[in-house]
């Protein structure tokens, strides 16, 4: 079978599939009500079963998370609601379907930490519902060994979530040169082939031989065929291997590449990955579910413990965002229509200096007994005025690096005024996307004025880079932005010294870097600042990316 | 049936780490223990999902309820549980 090749290498290997989340089936009339209900905990017990299995491949923070999925899907609540639901008449998808959204409803009502485990209820639901259905377990495939993935196509969600470890080769059955698996696999190094309709009819743990030259994929190879794809392989395990440490382009700009870290219990996979320290330590934890602010000592502790863990490394330190999507009793006054322009950030000290007093205090008590470089920075800094405040402030506690996050398009557009006072700035990409388009960024249907890839975007962040080059200061990105390899080549040509994203997305970016020349960074900027809309600037990018 | 009010003591609230450990306390149990605010419906102690869904914060008053064997050391035990900080034992 035939696609279109990306990449130059052949990969053989067994085939992963990735089925897609099932659509739930119109509801039917349910002949034997018991039987259903049988089945129904029969999926419910096969969800259980693959989860106990993937644990047990998997040690650390990987096989935590996986047993409190496990206990979710083994709830006896759930299952006996669900079952309830069948005996009553109601078939078995949606009776699953329906005690789930139960439990997620009451979940997301009741906000912070819940809220939070919605969507593995909703990962969960689409695993017990295709097992019902005799469907494949949709998502990303596990199966505990290195494979060649094969999908309908893949979104940028699944490729951040991929290991380049275990994937052998990629196989899409939609998808342009252009598409985003294309360029993932030139990140990766991996060969691929996409838009290769006959894809479908491959089965898991069949053997492939994929060849990113020419476009083939060869089901079932010989064993000679094989032996030469697995030579490759292996020189491309070499060339990888080489990719590690500090992040660099082709011709040795250094680019430092940073880990994102915000709840307890991603302490250690943050600290385990190959990264040169945090980029963005997010505090909302500490503060989050509680009547009253935590004290100094209880907040030098918990910094305490994240500054060991990155002994020696940089961690920048944002100080508390509260506020709009992040509502505190002890921080807010309550009614505000538009909470996202409201009093947040950095605007909160205004109302109730203490809370950062306090904040500051315990960070540089904690950075006084590591070794780690610790910086601050300020969220929703808009004016000059509130940067050198806030510097002030901080250099008052010891704290000698102090920065702003460049999230309001006046702080982007000023950003050389601010980088008198400032030490250093983190653009948020995210928020920054949401206030320069007028567009909430939770609204779905709004989603193409929030691409990062938006020229308008991405002229702001350049006028930020200018002038932080101009005063000699380091300008990170700490949005979404900063994980995808081939946005992240754009934002270091623009002038970006430091991208922070979650620890499975730096190799990715790390390998793209190591392919690229500033000079080539610099040249798909510009590409991108010439493109009229989000989707022409990607485009033109990855359409030059793959000429090479 | 033995019953006891609690105040939850983990800092950050009974959410996905002390609710799993509690949960997992109460399945070891030979009682059926329930769980729930006070005056409102309880849930099964066993079941994660419904325990979570109680949204207990860090100083909100439960009450725990057991029947059948060793109803009386099973609440106890959990009482304690839930009383102390889950998360300082991370």
């Amino acid at each position: 079978m035939r696609g279109i090749g990306v990449g130059t290498g052949s990969a053989a290997g067994p085939v992963a599939r990735m089925a897609p989340v099932p659509a739930l089936p119109a509801p039917r009339a349910v002949a034997d009500p018991a039987a259903e209900a049988a089945a129904v905990r029969a999926a419910l017990g096969a969800v259980v079963t693959d989860l106990e299995e993937r644990a047990a491949r998997t040690s650390g923070t990987g096989s935590q998370v996986l047993s409190a999925l496990t206990m979710m899907a083994a709830d006896p609540a759930l299952a006996d609601r669900a079952a309830g639901l069948a005996e009553q008449g109601t078939d078995g998808a949606h009776a699953l379907a329906t005690a789930f959204d139960g439990f997620r409803a009451a979940l997301v009502a009741a906000g912070g930490y819940f809220a939070e485990r919605a969507p593995d209820l909703d990962d969960l639901r689409d695993r017990a519902v295709a097992h019902l259905l005799g469907l494949p377990t949709p998502g990303l495939p596990d199966p505990g060994h290195r494979y060649v993935l094969v999908a309908e196509d893949l979104a940028p969600a699944d490729t951040a979530l991929l290991d380049p470890e275990r994937v052998l080769a990629l196989v899409t059955v939609r998808g342009g040169p252009t598409s985003h698996t294309a360029i993932l696999a030139k990140a990766l190094g991996v060969p691929a082939v996409v838009g290769c309709t006959g894809a479908s009819e491959l089965a898991d743990g069949q053997q492939v031989l994929v060849h990113g030259a020419d476009g083939v994929v060869e089901p079932d190879p010989s064993p000679e065929a094989v032996e030469r794809a697995a030579a490759h392989e292996h020189r491309r395990r070499e060339l990888l291997a080489g990719f590690q440490g500090p992040g660099r382009t082709a011709d040795g700009h250094p680019v430092s590449l940073l880990v994102n870290l915000g709840a307890p219990h991603e302490l250690a996979g943050a600290a385990a990955a190959d990264a040169e320290g945090v980029g963005l330590f997010r505090t909302e934890f500490l503060f989050l579910d509680r009547a009253e602010a935590p004290g100094l000592a209880e907040q030098a502790a918990a910094y305490r413990k994240t500054f060991a863990a990155f002994a020696g490394r940089r961690v920048v330190v944002r100080t508390l965002d509260a506020g709009a999507d992040k509502p505190l009793p002890f921080v807010l006054s309550a009614d505000e229509q538009n909470p996202a322009l409201g009093v947040r950030g950095l605007r909160s000290a205004v109302r109730d200096p203490q809370l950062l007093e306090t904040q500051l205090a315990a960070i540089a008590e904690a950075a006084r007994d590591s070794t780690a470089q610790v910086w601050v920075m300020a969220p929703m800094v808009s004016v000059p005025r509130e940067a050198a405040e806030f510097a002030a402030r901080a250099r008052a506690h010891g704290l000698p690096m102090a920065g702003a996050m460049i999230e309001v398009p006046a702080a982007a557009l000023r950003a050389d005024r601010l980088a008198e006072s400032c030490d250093f700035f983190s653009v948020g990409t995210n928020d920054l996307a949401q206030y320069a388009f007028a567009a909430d960024r939770t609204l779905g249907d709004l989603a193409e004025l929030l691409d990062p890839w938006q020229p308008a975007l991405l002229e702001l962040v350049a006028t930020a880079a200018r002038s932080a080059a101009g005063h000699g200061r380091p300008i990170g990105v700490c949005g979404e932005a900063a994980a995808d390899p081939a946005l992240a080549l754009v934002l270091v040509g623009l002038g970006i010294t430091s991208l922070s994203a979650a620890p499975v997305s730096l190799p990715g970016l790390r390998a793209a870097l190591a392919a690229h020349t500033l000079a080539q960074c610099r040249e798909l900027a510009g590409l991108a600042l010439l493109a009229d809309d989000a989707a022409t600037a990607r485009a033109e990018v990855m359409s030059r990316m793959s000429e090479r | 049936m033995p019953s006891i009010q609690i105040t939850v003591g983990s800092s950050s609230g009974l959410h996905a780490r002390p609710a799993s450990l509690f949960v997992q306390a109460a399945s070891r149990r030979q009682a059926k223990v329930t769980v729930g605010r006070p005056g409102q419906a309880p849930v099964d102690a066993r079941s994660l999902l419904s325990v979570l869904a109680l949204a207990a914060r860090c100083g909100d008053t439960l009450e725990l309820t057991a029947s059948g064997d060793g109803a009386e050391e099973a609440l106890e035990a959990l009482a304690d549980l839930l009383s102390s900080d889950l998360d300082a034992a991370a």
